[in-house]
């Protein structure tokens, strides 16, 4: 059966605020680079094009109204996800998958810098009756789980602290970063508690971005690219809701997402079939949880991993080479599309002085809190 | 491409109020689709939600919240949105989770409840306007589509009193509707003396926020003949969005839902609409917008829509029966859930399962959903 | 017919099930980027500005810096003048939250002159009556004094029948 590609990248770079271009003009900036970089012009040869978004980050009721015009799908066909980014680059695989489409353009962006409520509209991501009369600012959400996490697999506040040091030290190679720093453990550890065991440095400061990913058939792939990234593997999954239901100390929904996509890629056994892995961490201990939910190592082992070096650059699996969402800055639902973007920078070869070695990687997001919902996407040349 | 199927559907009333939350709500159309298609929650692997704006729920992300009601929960699931036009993209949306090959059995559920919006779901349209060029002059929805209906009329010189039939048309045919909110025994006169809400548009004229679901499922054609031997099958699907910007276009014909009307009519094989359908179910948030519909469906000319109201072509006894569910005027209308009154229509007509609204013979039919700006267009062709 | 599921509420019952309500604190401030800031910037002005698209030939009004059509970035300001014509319209006796009001609201489509075909903007009609205002209408902006001008569409503060 044929297969899907990724075969062009664009993207603006990663800033805490962009206040000299509009949420379109971020979102014509990725899009004019994607078909630029793919040798394609939407108005001829893209099928179709999804975006990723929500209304309350942009400040739109149906935010879809807005968003043909600068990604040149005037009278194209073109639809929203209400998700992360590969969310909709899933829509596109299976859109491809149908035989249906041949290119499809998926974009998403952060444009975050124009709320100014940010924590009044997570809150009002609350369960209304149960969760969010408590009010309170809603990553005391995250600060629960992490005491959960903590407790279950024995891991330590230091281990996720060497999380943070290690992403914004790599993000001082990825010129798009916009948190980039060289910091230690211990000014992680001495940051303003903030809702404890989260310390300030623990969590992903917010940033603006737009990318836009071109995805395409095997013929089509082939057509236009000799180094296509093939889409071998792709999942997604759901917790519950219910905060009150879940089980908090470890990530089910990145454990199903994985399995569906580690399924469709054929994989045994993930942790030696993965060369590198480009993973969620709006905070902290999030990175530990996910790559433990994604089978790399087991449960209670990322903690000393980490520590040991072993998802560093120069490590046995390096995660987070592009310095992720503590280096990049927190990009909202289009978290998933930067993850992804790395891994195809990285599979191409065009990763400059941060380049990997390896032939498949694995980009696997979640949507914050206080969702469980996530995905994973495995990439290989 | 797989084969892909409807093997069952389910809805509950459509009401101004309902006292169900939209959780609960999801799950009453839910089970009942699962009821009709014999099977359980186990036996889907995918699941869709389509729900418009957040804001009428007031829950942010509101497809994170209520995706256990959608059966989501612990599954792959995934929300998509694209306005009014949601009602049968949603469906759209599970037709490609089954025909990629990805998904054998998938659920897709519509929800809307609009009546949590105080003082009026008005108030969430304030903010679908453009910020800068609209919202400072303060419009009310009503303005836009009295502005095409206006223009509309201008152009093929169509008299408000034949637009009326359609209103007369549907709320009448929603009295055979179990989910009705709005059937009535109307007559032209009423629509014409209702009160004048943004002329040329009366309170008749319109089809009022309401609460509701809708869920259907989805099968492959391998898994479809263990689940039924009277599947409903997907033969053509398109979708078109035009630009943002609504005042640089002529309103009176919406080039975007023909755009989505040939992409489904040429996977579907369809090269004559008008012959070839023996049922329609375009998007009638208000009258003139079915007569504005069945012509970007190119179920006629430009301009003829209303003539064959007129001569009563469209009714259910017709040569091409629309909207004999009662649709968004008679039966309600809660934006993503109008699947309801469009997919799971046609799916009942051809499955002949719409009891009092049967229409005899219906072996191929249409459903569109409208969005946005006067911008969407969502068009599905089924056939039994 | 067989009754499906849900249970209807009128207003007064709707009053009496349990409720619990909120009001979210929501506030955006959209950066209006480089062709809606030179836009409003020239309305304070009291002038209208389009862009040109070289290569498909269209004034597009409003300004975007980019043409949807050739996907591609336009090519350079133009002025134009603030009469039009009427694309469509209509009397609303409604206000934005949908209270009635007794005197309507005039508001329609206004073609501006010198953009491309249909390039209009939506704004209030002034000066006249509903059963005045025709398709193809001649209208001219009515502007705020300059000191009242803010930078805003509001700046126009309706569009009247054109004196020739």
């Amino acid at each position: 059966m044929s297969r899907v590609a990724i075969v062009g990248v664009g993207y603006t770079d990663f800033r805490s605020i962009t206040p000299e271009v509009s949420w379109k003009e971020i979102m014509y900036k990725a899009a004019s680079r994607a078909y630029h970089d793919a040798g394609i012009n939407p108005r001829q040869h893209v099928d179709s094009f999804i975006t990723c978004a929500e209304d309350y980050w942009e400040g739109f009721s149906i935010f879809d109204e807005f968003t043909p015009d600068q990604m040149g799908a005037v009278l194209r066909p073109m639809i929203t996800t209400c998700g992360d980014g590969i969310h909709g680059l899933a829509n596109a695989f299976m859109q491809i998958k149908t035989g249906m489409m041949d290119i499809v353009a998926v974009e998403s962006h952060s444009k975050i810098s124009d709320l100014i409520t940010y924590r009044d509209v997570v809150l009002f991501s609350f369960d209304p009756v149960y969760n969010r009369p408590l009010g309170g600012h809603p990553y005391y959400i995250a600060g629960m789980e992490m005491r959960k996490y903590l407790e279950t697999t024995y891991t330590t506040e230091e281990q996720c602290a060497h999380v943070v040091v290690k992403n914004k030290k790599n993000a001082l190679s990825n010129p798009t970063a916009g948190h980039e720093a060289d910091i230690t453990v211990d000014a992680v550890m001495e940051s303003q508690p903030f809702f404890e065991p989260l310390k300030h440095l623990d969590i992903a400061p917010l940033s603006d971005g737009a990318i836009v990913l071109i995805v395409a058939s095997e013929e089509k792939a082939k057509e236009l690219t000799d180094s296509p990234i093939w889409i071998k593997g792709i999942g997604w999954a759901s917790d519950t809701p219910w905060l009150e239901q879940r089980e908090w100390s470890q990530a089910l929904y990145t454990k199903l997402a994985a399995k569906k996509a580690y399924k469709m890629a054929h994989m045994s056994y993930p942790p030696k079939e993965i060369d590198f892995v480009e993973i969620d961490d709006k905070f902290s201990y999030k990175e530990l949880q996910h790559i433990e939910a994604c089978g790399l190592c087991p449960p209670g082992t990322a903690g000393p991993l980490v520590t040991e070096g072993y998802f560093d650059p120069g490590g046995a699996l390096p995660v987070n080479v592009s310095g992720g969402s503590l280096g990049c800055g927190n990009l909202i639902d289009a978290s998933g599309l930067q993850r992804t973007m790395e891994i195809v920078l990285q599979l191409r070869g065009d990763a400059g002085s941060r380049q990997l070695e390896g032939e498949t990687g694995l980009a696997a997001s979640w949507r914050g809190v206080p969702t469980a919902s996530g995905a994973c996407i495995i990439l290989g040349v | 491409m797989e084969h892909v199927a409807c093997v069952g559907a389910g809805m509950t009333i459509f009401s101004r109020r309902l006292k169900e939350t939209g959780k609960e709500m999801c799950y009453e159309a839910v089970r009942m689709a699962l009821e009709e298609a014999e099977l359980e929650l186990k036996d889907i692997d995918t699941v869709v939600c389509g729900t418009a704006p957040d804001a009428f729920d007031g829950i942010h992300m509101k497809g994170e919240n209520l995706l256990d009601g959608c059966g989501g929960s612990k599954k792959t699931y995934m929300r998509v949105f694209t306005g009014g036009g949601t009602g049968v993209l949603a469906p759209i949306a599970g037709w490609w989770h089954v025909a990629s090959g990805l998904s054998d059995v998938c659920l897709v559920v519509c929800e809307e409840k609009m009546s949590s919006c105080f003082p009026h779901p008005q108030s969430a349209f304030a903010h679908i306007w453009d910020p800068i060029l609209e919202r400072p002059l303060n419009p009310n929805l009503v303005w836009i589509f009295a502005m095409e209906m206006n223009r509309y009329m201008h152009v093929h010189n169509i008299k408000k009193e034949d637009i009326a039939l359609v209103s007369v048309k549907n709320k009448k045919n929603a009295l055979d509707h179990p989910s009705a909110q709005l059937a009535a025994n109307i007559t032209v006169d009423d629509v014409l003396n209702s009160e004048v809400m943004a002329w040329p548009v009366q309170r008749l004229d319109i089809s009022p926020p309401s609460d509701g679901a809708a869920a259907m499922i989805f099968a492959r054609e391998d898994v479809v003949h263990s689940i039924t031997d009277n599947p409903v099958w997907v033969e053509g699907v398109g979708w078109c969005i035009d630009s943002t910007m609504w005042t640089n276009r002529d309103l009176y014909f919406p080039q975007y839902v023909a755009k989505a009307a040939k992409m489904a009519y040429r996977m579907a094989g369809i090269h004559n609409p008008f012959k070839d359908i023996d049922v329609a179910e375009p998007y009638d948030p208000f009258d003139y917008k079915e007569l504005h519909h069945m012509e970007g469906l190119l179920l006629c000319k430009k301009g003829e829509a209303a003539n064959l109201t007129k001569e009563g072509v469209t009714q259910r006894d017709g040569d091409l029966p629309t909207c004999p569910s009662g649709g968004l005027l008679g039966v309600g209308n809660p934006i993503a859930a109008t699947m309801g009154v469009k997919a799971c229509e046609i799916y009942w007509q051809l499955a002949g399962k719409a009891g009092k609204r049967q229409v005899p013979d219906a072996r191929t039919g249409v459903c569109q959903a409208w969005g946005d700006l006067m911008q969407y267009g969502s068009v599905m062709v089924m056939r039994s | 017919m067989e009754k499906y599921p849900g249970e209807a509420l009128s207003l007064e019952e709707m009053k009496k099930v349990t409720q619990e309500k909120w009001s979210p604190r929501v506030k955006y401030a959209w950066s209006c980027g480089e062709a809606m800031s030179r836009f409003l910037n020239e309305l304070k002005k009291g002038k209208l500005i389009g862009r040109k698209c070289h290569t498909c030939g269209r004034v597009i009004f409003p300004p975007k810096m980019f043409c949807e059509i050739c996907f591609k970035p336009t090519d350079e300001w133009v002025y134009l003048p603030d009469t039009g014509t009427v694309m469509t319209y209509s009397a609303s006796y409604l206000d934005k939250d949908a209270n009635r009001i007794t005197e309507p609201i005039l508001v329609g489509v206004i073609a501006i002159d010198g953009a491309s075909e249909d390039m209009g903007i939506m704004h209030y009609f002034g000066e006249m009556t509903a059963d005045e205002i025709t398709f193809g209408k001649k209208v001219q902006a009515v502007w705020k004094p300059e000191k009242e001008r803010t930078g805003s569409v509001t700046d126009i503060k309706w569009f009247k029948p054109l004196k020739e």
